[in-house]
């Protein structure tokens, strides 16, 4: 029997962030068959809900509601129990913006337990140092001079406001961290954030009258990997890159896509011990950017060999008239072996492959905006 | 001053949808509602003093400005939650 549990060594467990509120998918051994909790903060939009890889425990999650300003709620029992942070994300008194929400939720380095990382819409990041009781924000970016010209306005953000995303920490450095932003770019810092350079060159930004700016591009979804911590994965607006530090230019690795299906998506997503494989879940950025299935055949690529080339995965899923959008955060892999690979969409519907993409099955269906899916 | 909570506030106040606070300005009687209820001011006003999109506040029957404004002549601090739905 494949081996069916994460790391920590539970059975997988999805949590699953939507829209209005958070539900959790639970995983037999061999991860057939789901069953699904919850909910629990019904009516709330859930953008982010992440378990703690330190402390497995520990969930966090980033809400607010249509009339409630945004929080971020705690859990030290796996979900059973939750309590609001004492002091959510938000901008200081020199800042001349409001928080609408938080996007985006990271744990820190394996060796600064309680430490998380919180990215917002508009762009800001905060940390935490208490397991995310209190959230600070990290002045070397809120604040810094360059600040306005890197993110724009809100014109230059997504449709649901601009946001920060992808925050990364380096698991050999914790003061070496990346960040992403929708609008703006990838940012990288050495100094656990007090400084920030741009690091974009080799990315295209098509809608921009330079299409070879510093910054201002639209990355969707940047991951680094765990076991080759110097390569990085970008699904950006304008295509699929890879950069393999030292190097600063990223190269575009979407070209190899088959025309009909591009190489435009939101979430990109890598194989736990495989730094060459990795998933994207792509989508129509033709005409108005209708961002759903080309042509409603959803199929999730797969590449083996870091990006040269790409294998359709669609067994399982619809073969017809599937208009499937898959946001940022709503696809996500576990540690088993062979690895999991989850995606959740908009339409509500969960989809599980417990071969590395090979099959898929639904795991869930009729729930609402789905937002996010991570493992726990 | 009596304060009537609105449903999305509730779980803040043990599902009371009437509690007291004390305050000249509408920004003290949040001070103490949030030393009461914790947590629950910053989902109403934003870090910057301002009132959140889709929150009004009335006293009696006359709508509440800012924060800043004087509403010890009312009797009951009404919270409401705008229309936003969907």
């Amino acid at each position: 029997m494949a081996q069916s549990k994460t790391a920590s060594g539970r059975r997988v467990t999805l949590l699953v962030a939507t829209r209005k509120g958070l539900w959790q998918l639970h995983a037999d051994p061999a991860r057939r068959a789901w069953r699904i909790t919850g909910p629990q903060f019904l009516g709330h939009i859930v953008h982010h809900c992440v378990a703690d890889p330190r402390s497995p425990a520990t969930i966090l999650a980033a809400a607010r509601t249509g009339h409630l300003g945004p929080t971020v709620f705690r859990s030290t029992d796996r979900g059973r129990t939750w309590h609001e942070a004492k002091k959510p994300p938000a901008f200081g008194e020199r800042s001349d913006r409001v928080v609408d929400h938080t996007f985006w939720l990271t744990p820190g380095h394996t060796s600064q337990p309680g430490v998380w990382y919180a990215g917002t819409s508009p762009q800001g990041l905060f940390r935490s140092e208490d397991g995310g009781a209190t959230w600070r924000g990290v002045e070397g970016f809120n604040e810094h001079p360059q600040r306005k010209a890197w993110c724009g306005d809100d014109k230059d953000g997504t449709p649901d406001g601009p946001k920060l995303h992808s925050v990364i920490v380096d698991p050999r450095e914790p003061s070496h961290m990346y960040i992403a932003m929708s609008s703006g770019g990838v940012f990288e810092s050495a100094d656990a954030g007090a400084h920030w350079t741009p690091i974009n060159r080799g990315v295209r930004a098509d809608f921009l009258p330079d299409p070879n700016v510093e910054f201002g591009h639209d990355p969707h979804c940047v991951r680094l990997h765990p076991a080759l911590p110097d390569r990085l994965y970008q699904q950006n607006h304008c295509g699929i890159y890879r950069l393999d530090r030292p190097a600063r230019e990223w190269q575009e690795i979407g070209t190899t896509m088959p025309k009909s299906v591009g190489s435009i998506g939101f979430p990109v997503v890598l194989h736990p011990r495989d730094p060459d494989t990795l998933w994207v879940f792509p989508m129509d950025g033709g005409s108005v950017w209708p961002r759903v299935s080309p042509g409603g055949k959803p199929a999730v690529y797969r590449s083996v060999n870091a990006g040269k080339s790409w294998q359709r995965q669609a067994t399982g899923l619809p073969k017809a008239q599937a208009w499937y959008t898959v946001k940022r955060q709503a696809m996500s892999v576990d540690a088993s072996t062979p690895t999991g690979v989850y995606f959740g969409t908009t339409s509500g519907e969960v989809w599980a492959s417990r071969d590395e993409g090979r099959t898929w099955k639904r795991a869930a269906a009729h729930l609402p905006q789905i937002y996010s899916v991570e493992v726990a | 001053m009596r304060v009537r909570i609105p449903g999305p506030l509730r779980s803040y106040t043990s599902e009371a949808a009437v509690v007291s606070a004390d305050g000249t300005t509408l920004a003290q009687v949040l001070d103490d509602l949030d030393r009461q209820f914790p947590g629950m001011r910053f989902r109403v006003i934003d870090e910057h003093g301002g009132i959140r999109r889709h929150i009004r506040f009335f006293v009696d029957a006359s709508s509440v400005p800012d924060i800043q404004a004087d509403i010890s002549g009312g009797s009951e601090l009404m919270i409401v939650c705008a229309l936003s739905g969907g």
